[in-house]
């Protein structure tokens, strides 16, 4: 998935192959390039800087009329107000959004590991159909199902609790998680797990003990991004969870827009805090995210 | 990339299942000499190791789908009291909603436009990230933001910067000189639609550039060198060679975000759930406000099983034009 050093850079003046350093030289060209993906970093970023800037506004500073680029006076102590706001239990909607997403990333791996690797080594009778409803789960969403959701939980009394958002946000990722997984574990040779098992080791053991070191990458590609897309689930947390405090922040945050004087600085501050982790947990997946949700069909 | 390798298959049993033979085995071939019971066995032993997925699978994905179905032939009171059979009458009531024709062509409108949009910036994003600069790494950083970040936390900034009295972008756009003065751009139903069409690009973005830069690296360089040492130009060579070589990776990543983006509900609903009227709805955001406003379970039932007969059509071409099985068997 690393993009090697691509081959179809511009054509050159014919280079000495000696010089590795002459591809490096600043020539105009590459100058260009990197004016260009200046710009381009800057787009893809400014609305966060936009967030990051108005954190630091007075309530009032945010809602001048016409507004200022950048706070009149900054204010870092918002981060510090914003949990006692109003308009929504902040803390409480704080540790909504971690429980929720710590045990279902925590039950995705508790589900996947054992189906990822049993579907790489071994050969049963409905495999095929098995990795077929893996498939569809991947292409569905929550949102679409929202309502039966809501129905099912309100019928298993788990209507408005964490344990309802855990088990949907672990189904809904379960099908990224096998996959990344499954492929990880296909690329362990088999030789691995047969010397194992001639040491009389059972299939359990040679699973924690010999493959799940050889594919930690690919269980914290699948750990990170069932994080990720848990802290940042909104659909079905929006009809399920109905009392403020159960809220994950994504629907707390929703209940500022539209208010004829919403304390937008509040709204900013505590998405910097939400964003920035999930971010950086993202980056250090970069270059497998790919991989486990187009499951090797653009190789 | 993890690559499937699959050594020469050594007819390796163990008592519980058995090791995978070669890639060019077919599922469910039953290999020679195997004892009759064996695939019985085979699936028992399978159990433990799946069936808890399948728990999942079956009782959050499935189940809710064929409870909503269900939920869609009922009379079902504001309260949450279910009246009986109705047959197919929530469905003759949601499509007879003078509302619902222009929601559709909405949904149409904001499908097409987002993803065609998408694709056609990420070729360009992708071909460049292709090259080589200092910085790239940087470049493709910045672009994985708005894939991590919350769609609602996004939003919130262009809900916020597109107002016309206190809005950043509004002051941007005028001290640019684009906009001769402040723009209610989130007041009126279109041009709140189309800033949305804007926002949905923007978060769409980073997956299909990251997709087709995938496709891109399986290109193989020789394939380019080949056209350029035939005297094809760049534009020749994208279009000769790069482009029909990224069809798959196009595919997928239209597909994934036509579904994406069909059930996209937070943008719409932080952009254009303050205006009032449904001049900017689409069957996903409908669905919510006939669930929450309305409180009618069984009409956005009835709603949502439309909704998801067409994610499942997107699906099945997704398996017939991107075959993802053809890795398993």
């Amino acid at each position: 998935m690393t993009a090697p050093a691509p081959t179809l850079v511009a054509p050159v003046q014919p280079q000495s192959p000696k010089r590795r350093h002459s591809q490096r030289r600043f020539t105009g060209r590459v100058i260009g390039r990197m004016i260009a993906g200046l710009i381009i970093a800057l787009i893809f970023v400014i609305p966060y800087l936009i967030m990051l800037i108005g954190s630091f506004k007075s309530r009032f500073n945010i809602l001048t009329v016409p507004p200022t680029y950048f706070p009149t006076q900054w204010h870092p102590e918002n981060y510090l107000t914003m949990w006692s706001t109003p308009e929504t239990p902040l803390p409480e909607n704080l540790i909504s959004t971690i429980v929720i997403s710590v045990f279902a990333t925590a039950l995705v791996l508790l589900v996947c590991v054992p189906a990822a690797y049993y579907t790489a080594r071994f050969r049963f009778p409905g495999r095929g159909v098995f990795l077929f409803l893996v498939i569809v789960t991947q292409m569905l969403q929550p949102t679409v199902l929202a309502t039966g959701l809501f129905k099912e939980m309100v019928a298993l009394g788990l209507n408005d609790t964490w344990l309802a958002m855990i088990l949907i946000n672990a189904a809904f990722n379960l099908a990224f998680a096998i996959w990344i997984m499954h492929n990880f574990f296909a690329g362990v040779p088999k030789e691995v797990d047969e010397a194992a098992q001639l040491d009389g080791a059972g299939k359990w053991t040679v699973l924690f003990r010999v493959q799940l070191p050889l594919v930690w990458p690919g269980i914290v590609t699948a750990i990170i991004y069932t994080f990720v897309a848990s802290w940042n689930e909104f659909a079905a947390s929006l009809v399920i969870l109905s009392t403020d405090a159960n809220q994950p922040l994504s629907v707390a945050l929703t209940k500022f827009v539209g208010q004829y004087d919403a304390a937008w600085q509040y709204v900013f501050a505590v998405s910097v805090v939400a964003i920035i982790p999930v971010v950086v947990l993202f980056m250090l997946i970069e270059k497998r995210l790919v991989g486990g949700l187009t499951q090797g069909s653009v190789k | 990339m993890s690559h499937t390798i699959d050594p020469a298959s050594t007819p390796a049993e163990t008592a519980a299942g058995r090791l995978r033979s070669g890639a060019v085995g077919r599922a469910g071939r039953p290999p020679v000499r195997r004892p009759p019971g064996a695939a019985a066995a085979d699936l028992w032993h399978a159990v433990p190791w799946t069936l808890p997925a399948l728990i999942l699978i079956f009782g959050v994905v499935l189940f809710p789908a064929g409870y909503m179905i269900f939920n869609s032939t009922r009379k079902i009171s504001v309260a949450g009291v279910d009246h009986g059979s109705v047959g197919f009458d929530n469905y003759a009531t949601v499509l007879a909603r003078p509302e619902l024709p222009g929601i559709l062509v909405n949904t149409l409108v904001w499908v097409v436009s987002v993803v065609v949009i998408t694709v056609v910036i990420s070729l360009a994003l992708a071909q460049f990230l292709n090259k080589n600069f200092p910085g790239r790494q940087w470049v493709r950083m910045a672009i994985l933001v708005p894939w991590a970040a919350s769609v609602v936390m996004t939003t919130t900034v262009f809900v916020y910067g597109l107002d016309p009295f206190y809005g950043i972008i509004n002051k941007f756009l005028v001290d640019v000189h684009i906009l001769a003065e402040p723009f209610g751009f989130t007041k009126e139903p279109v041009p709140a639609f189309l800033s949305s069409v804007a926002i949905a690009v923007f978060v769409s973005l980073p997956f299909t550039t990251y997709t087709l830069l995938a496709g891109l690296a399986g290109i193989p360089g020789d394939m380019l060198e080949a056209a350029k040492m035939d005297g094809a130009g760049a534009v020749r060579t994208y279009f000769g060679v790069t482009l029909p070589n990224l069809r798959n990776a196009i595919a997928l990543a239209s597909l994934i975000n036509i579904i994406n983006v069909f059930n996209s509900l937070p943008i719409l609903k932080l952009m254009t759930g303050s205006i009032p009227g449904y001049k900017a709805d689409t069957t996903t955001t409908y669905v919510f406000k006939l669930l929450q406003g309305e409180q009618r379970i069984d009409l956005s039932s009835a709603l949502s099983v439309i909704n998801f007969l067409i994610v499942l059509v997107v699906v099945a071409l997704y398996l017939w034009i991107v075959k993802p099985m053809k890795d398993v068997s």
